[in-house]
């Protein structure tokens, strides 16, 4: 139990237990606050780009363009509408277009949604496989990691998938899905989706009771021979279903010229509407930011209050401490000594703010990411560090040498006979 | 031990001490008398390095404190002075056997515990150690209080009033203890007073 300058601080700080409660805890809720903003704007920014990754453009139905990005690439909001497939087949010989994926929404598996699609989709994130394999039949799906972890899916497991993306829809019970697979974790909407083919979404959707009609339609479709390919997709599909819709088709374009002229021929000339992921989501930031920007100021004028809340509990404490001071100063400290004594007392306050500020907003934003649905769909984590934590670090051991700068320089003037003399 | 020369202070432009000499060799004890408010306080601030005269100079043993930057004579004065104040001070978030320690913390010198302990048993309140000043009667803070004083071995003790505000019992105790503790330390002794009851027991006195 050695005497240091750190365990005299540290022995005042406790004297004063509810007033140090108060200011660190202040300062704290000042850098959780912001701590929150960071790792959530972070987070959210990261993936919005990975999950737009590989993609120019959407195409869909008629509506909101945000809507249609929100609904195709991070599977957030409802569908625009359907298209048919037989117009779409007509646009996609354009020149301006390298490569196309098709999706089919609208249903779900216990509020994890279910996407008909291609192999080109989960390849588009470049997915693998952790266990079984990709659908090959109607009626085969692959499920994501998360899903599969969270439901216990596994290879040769059967679900009934219900109409809608709440589990309150109708149950498709007549057309069980087995699972043929599951996807490794990608860190990407893919893991808490179910892939499947396009067909089975068909298939899953026909109106109930014409079993003997629809085995008739669907007889042929095995035979390779007559099936149709959707130009510049993977999917194949036979003559009889060209009447059919799909939801959205997600565009790549053979260069980026094609930005100035597909989308406006889109809009113009078909039935269709295009959305560029990247105009989208910067418009989306543009909507965030003002609820950032409020929040922020908030953090900030807490972090302020904290501050002042430091320096006037080191100013009061001063007036009772004199006499300590002095006696201090008649054992032999230095002036630098005392000034420091108490610099370190402010230092100690705010880095101890600092620090559980960090640990409450990773706490809230880990709290945040396991309740909201919405935000487990961009995968927020609470674990995740960012250079910029440094710098509130910093920033409070800045606000402890502020706060605690004109009581140290009063501690390292004060005039010890004087004090000493009082009686 | 203690050359004093010239020594003349002011406070607010009216002068409170003038001392054209004074001085005391190792090992003797004195008395400075004098009433409140004639310099007495003020007299030992100067010989502490407490307090820097207007005129003057302060020569303790070999140094002369009036010649040194405030930094060393902090350090002087936290190795080779002990000083007792009539209002004790102690660190009230620091336990005894802490408030101890301090001394040699803050002088720069090794923290011994065997040293706390050997201090605290002389005076009788080794019991103590991990008690803190507000659980002590007055008389074992003062203990306490002499303890931190001489536990750097201090070739000069100096104390203010320490028995004034005491009864004739506990005042007798107290010179005691500081007469025990300057002997046992081989240190010379200032003490300031009014107190009349100290005049028998010292041969050297000075009357501002």
């Amino acid at each position: 139990m050695k005497i240091s300058l750190l365990k005299l601080s540290l022995s005042y700080i406790r004297r004063r237990k509810l007033n140090t409660f108060l200011n660190v805890l202040l300062l704290a809720l000042g850098i959780a606050t912001i701590v929150v903003l960071l790792l959530f704007s972070r987070q959210f920014e990261d993936s919005l780009t990975r999950n737009a990754r590989g993609i120019d453009m959407v195409v869909g139905a008629k509506g909101s363009p945000l809507q249609l990005i929100l609904s195709s690439i991070y599977h957030l909001d409802v569908p625009t509408g359907n298209i048919s497939l037989r117009e779409a087949s007509r646009l996609l010989p354009n020149r301006a277009i390298r490569q196309a994926i098709p999706l089919a929404l609208g249903d779900s598996y216990r509020g994890y949604r279910i996407v008909g699609t291609t192999p080109a989709y989960p390849a588009l994130y470049a997915a693998e496989l952790a266990a079984g394999n990709l659908w090959q039949q109607p009626l085969e799906a692959v499920a994501g990691a998360a899903v599969a972890a969270e439901l216990g899916l596994r290879p040769g497991v059967t679900i009934v998938s219900d109409h809608g993306f709440s589990s309150q829809g109708d149950h498709h019970g007549d057309h069980p899905l087995t699972i043929s697979g599951i996807l490794a974790p990608s860190g990407t909407v893919l893991d808490r989706l179910i892939l499947t083919g396009i067909p089975t979404i068909w298939k899953v959707h026909e109106e109930g009771g014409s079993e003997a009609g629809s085995d008739h339609d669907h007889e042929p479709v095995g035979d390779a021979a007559v099936a149709l390919t959707l130009p510049k997709t993977d999917f194949h599909y036979a003559p009889a279903d060209s009447g059919r819709d799909i939801t959205s088709l997600l565009i790549r374009y053979s260069a980026p010229m094609a930005a100035a002229t597909l989308p406006r021929l889109i809009n113009a000339r078909t039935p269709f509407q295009s959305a560029s992921p990247a105009f989208e989501t910067a418009r989306l930031y543009n909507l965030l930011g003002v609820g950032v920007e409020a929040l922020q100021a908030f953090g900030i004028i807490l972090i302020v209050t904290a501050a002042l809340s430091i320096f006037i509990a080191l100013y009061n404490a001063l007036k009772e401490r004199r006499y300590d001071l002095a006696m201090m100063r008649s054992l032999g400290a230095s002036r630098a000594k005392l000034g420091w004594h108490v610099m370190l007392e402010g230092l100690l306050l705010s880095l101890g703010g600092a620090l559980g500020g960090l640990l409450l907003g990773h706490l809230a934003v880990e709290m945040l990411g396991s309740w909201l649905s919405e935000a487990r769909q961009i995968n927020l984590s609470g674990t995740v560090w960012l250079a910029e934590e440094v710098w509130l670090l910093l920033l409070a051991a800045g606000i402890g040498i502020i706060s605690a700068l004109l009581p140290a320089i009063q501690a390292y003037r004060s005039d010890i006979s004087g004090i000493l003399a009082e009686r | 031990m203690i050359h004093l020369e010239n020594i003349r202070h002011q406070y607010n432009g009216q002068t409170v001490l003038d001392l054209p000499h004074f001085a005391c060799a190792v090992g003797e004890h004195w008395l400075i008398l004098g009433n409140s408010g004639s310099g007495k306080t003020t007299l030992l601030h100067i010989i502490a390095g407490l307090l820097s005269p207007a005129e003057g100079s302060v020569h303790i043993a070999e140094a002369e404190l009036t010649a040194m930057s405030g930094t060393a004579c902090d350090r002087f004065r936290g190795r080779h002075i002990g000083i007792v104040f009539q209002q004790l001070h102690l660190l009230p978030t620091l336990t005894v056997g802490e408030n101890l320690l301090i001394a040699p913390y803050l002088a720069g010198l090794p923290q011994e515990r065997e040293r706390v302990a050997e201090v605290l048993q002389s005076l009788e309140i080794a019991d103590k150690i991990h008690a803190y000043p507000h659980q002590l009667s007055y008389g074992q803070r003062q203990r306490v209080a002499i303890a931190r004083a001489v536990i750097n071995n201090p070739r000069l003790i100096l104390a203010d009033e320490p028995t004034s505000a005491l009864d004739d019992r506990h005042c007798q105790q107290v010179l005691e203890l500081l007469l025990a503790q300057a002997q046992r330390h081989q240190a010379t002794l200032v003490i300031a007073t009014h107190d009349r009851r100290l005049k028998d027991r010292f041969e050297k006195q000075i009357l501002l």
